[in-house]
């Protein structure tokens, strides 16, 4: 059979390009796979009653590149070692049941393929990470439209590069922080895409440690025991389009450099010491056209260098922003305030960070040039957050008459609250 | 009983004939109304409305209370010289009062918010919350006032007495809560703050309203333990029998004072 390149018409997109390329790999595949009579690439196919009914066994008579195909069943199996390029593809949802015996599949074979399973029952270890699926010391491999149910750890990559985890479901029934694992754990990994993935009720919904140029996007991460999204010691990642909802303590991002927060929603993380986004020791990141909203905390920086915090939305927080003042050189412009109960609150009279054409629902100023520009700066920080600040306990006052008078006083005369942490331009209307 | 409902009929049609009752509704609808326009959410309404409630209704009631008692003197001895029993005169005017100014301040606030929202279950909710904290605050101030314009005979001085009130509640009292709370510091402080917030009751109001908007659940440490004894019934229960003593008490006391009180 002759093939020929695909023709297009000129003008078309790469990635209609790279559609059609796409078809012509299929096709070349298929032919080779009916063309030969070799066992290059064979279909195993495992089925309860069937001649192989076990996916231990099917691992053992495969060979590297083969597609194992499982039937729908349940299959009481643990300890499963991949250790060959191969397509694990579950038809009609195929239960692999750990029953408690320890992780289910272990990978350490480049190009592997897990697709179409519904995984469960991987036992909580003090000792050991047990996963559904791990994968360590490979490449290239994809785990896919899988779910994941009540496991310790759901899927743990260890010095792995170039793999992706797309549209898997990972539900846990965590209740307690100690025995709880991570839906989608990352460490010493790089190039990993983690997509579409819906993450509920494990410790951290998605945890990298020493992970670089990673992607982490449109996922939803809720109701997970800690943080929706855990991030240390992780460079040149990005995550974006994702929602973390009503998580134990929101997200953290630790100790890294270079990271793009995008488009992401986080919502209702609600506690003393809840975030919706944590960003401790974070060098020249960035954090744009996040939608911020009923956290106790929107966004808390401490010790964090350089970000730029641009055309967010901070909705209905306790505080919108804390800014410890150890953080110098960011600059927060251009995004909305609106009703937050607290805008700014930071603890010092000092500040090395630049605020700058925001909109803040509390501005009270006036626009005489008719720039869309209030004439007077604004302040976000009032002295009642100063007193919050030091003395937590004096919450119970807000919003009485003798807050509004403090802060009513400040503003006419500032002598507590920092003169330098002052919006120049604020915006009379909000931006979105 | 019925010489009562009798009196306090009189008071209501009073009330209602006088312009400042009128105008006390009629600020809540505009200010409701103005509210509604200003802001679409009505999230954000409640809570200007609630500062707006907190501040105005104490004032306004104790005020209107005292000036009320006063001006109705003459009318008072009149009914006296019937054999008519003093409690009843007093607790009739009380009612009548009372029934008139919260019937105001319900229907200032609640037929904007009728007419401008699709009402979800949430909202009617705290409406409802907002209009029955409204209410225990008319008639607790209502009622202070009541027993001090009994006690004080002097018009300047029962209003100055009915203004330091109000200051000290509104005002004075947070700001001796704030001094205390950072002498103190060094010590767990949740359970003091607890019975002075609920010793209060502008500032029990407030707290209650505040629970039910949120506001605990984002505030941390300080407003969990507020939500857990807001959340709880022995809480609400301690909060409503708080707001009923409030008014229990100076009732009375005053009723005490007007019986044995020289005319």
């Amino acid at each position: 059979m002759t093939r020929r390149p695909p023709s297009y018409r000129a003008g078309q997109s790469d990635r209609q390009g790279g559609f059609f390329r796409h078809i012509a790999g299929v096709l070349t595949l298929v032919c080779l796979i009916i063309g030969s009579k070799s066992t290059v690439a064979a279909v195993i196919t495992v089925q309860p009653g069937g001649a192989i009914q076990t996916l231990s066994e099917a691992l053992l008579l495969a060979m590297p590149g083969d597609t194992v195909h499982v039937e729908s069943g349940t299959y009481i199996e643990s300890n499963l070692r991949v250790v060959k390029p191969l397509a694990l593809i579950g038809n009609g949802w195929p239960v692999v049941d750990a029953a408690g015996r320890g992780p289910i599949f272990e990978v350490t074979a480049a190009n592997v393929v897990i697709s179409g399973f519904e995984l469960r029952g991987v036992p909580v270890s003090f000792v050991k990470e047990h996963a559904a699926i791990l994968l360590s010391e490979t490449e290239n491999c994809d785990i896919r439209d899988n779910r994941f149910v009540d496991n310790f750890f759901a899927v743990y990559l260890a010095h792995s590069k170039r793999c992706r985890i797309i549209r898997n479901s990972i539900v846990g029934s965590a209740t307690e922080l100690t025995s709880a694992g991570n839906g989608v754990h990352m460490w010493y990994c790089r190039d990993i895409a983690v997509q579409d993935n819906q993450i509920h009720g494990q410790r951290d919904g998605i945890y990298l440690e020493f992970v670089t140029h990673s992607t982490i996007s449109g996922n939803d991460s809720s109701d997970n025991l800690r943080y929706g999204l855990h991030f240390m010691f992780s460079d040149s990642c990005r995550y974006e389009k994702n929602r973390f909802a009503r998580n134990g303590a929101g997200v953290a991002v630790m100790y890294t450099s270079q990271v793009d927060m995008l488009e992401n929603t986080f919502e209702d993380s609600w506690g003393g010491a809840s975030y919706g986004l944590l960003l401790k020791d974070i060098r020249d990141s960035r954090v744009l056209g996040n939608v911020i909203t009923r956290n106790s905390v929107g966004i808390y920086l401490e010790g964090s260098d350089r970000i730029v915090i641009e055309a967010n939305q901070f909705h209905a927080n306790g505080w919108a922003i804390k800014i410890m003042a150890n953080c110098v050189g960011s600059k927060v412009t251009g995004n909305d305030f609106i009703d937050n109960s607290f805008q700014v609150a930071t603890n010092s009279r000092q500040s090395f960070s630049e605020f700058d054409g925001n909109y803040w629902s509390t501005y009270h100023g006036y626009d005489l040039d008719r720039d869309g520009f209030g004439d007077m700066p604004y302040r976000p920080v009032s002295l009642y957050s100063l007193i919050v600040e030091s003395e937590p306990a004096t919450m119970v006052l807000i919003r009485s008459l003798l807050v509004d008078l403090l802060n009513l006083a400040e503003r006419i005369m500032p002598t507590l609250t920092p003169e330098a942490l002052a919006d120049t331009k604020p915006r009379m209307k909000p931006i979105s | 009983m019925r010489l009562s409902l009798h009196i306090g009929w009189y008071a209501i049609r009073d009330v209602a004939r006088n312009r400042w009752g009128l105008l006390y509704t009629a600020f809540f609808l505009v200010v409701t109304v103005g509210l509604f326009q200003l802001q679409a959410q009505s999230a954000k309404v409640a809570v200007s409305l609630m500062s707006i409630c907190l501040f105005l209704i104490p004032l306004v009631s104790s005020l209107f209370g005292t000036i009320y008692f006063y001006n109705s003197r003459e009318f008072v001895e009149l009914v006296l010289t019937q054999p008519v029993n003093r409690r009843t005169v007093y607790f009739g005017m009380f009612c009548g009062l009372g029934a008139s100014l919260v019937a105001g301040f319900i229907l200032g606030v609640g037929l904007p918010y009728l007419f401008f929202m699709t009402i979800s279950q949430e909202q009617l909710l705290s409406l409802l919350l907002l209009l029955a904290v409204g209410s225990f605050l008319t008639v607790i101030f209502l009622a202070i006032s009541f027993l001090l314009a009994t006690i004080l005979d002097d018009r300047g001085k029962g209003l100055a007495a009915i203004l330091g009130v109000w200051l000290f509640t509104a005002l004075v009292y947070d700001g001796l809560v704030m001094l205390a709370t950072m002498a103190f510091s060094d010590y767990p402080l949740e359970t003091p703050l607890l019975i002075a917030v609920v010793t209060n009751p502008i500032d029990l109001a407030r707290v209650t309203l505040l629970v039910q908007t949120d506001w605990a659940a984002l505030m941390g440490y300080t407003g969990a333990v507020f939500n857990r004894f807001f959340g709880t019934s022995l809480g609400v229960s301690i909060a409503v029998v708080a707001l009923c003593l409030w008014i229990v008490t100076p009732v009375l006391i005053g009723l005490r004072q007007f019986r044995h009180k020289d005319l």
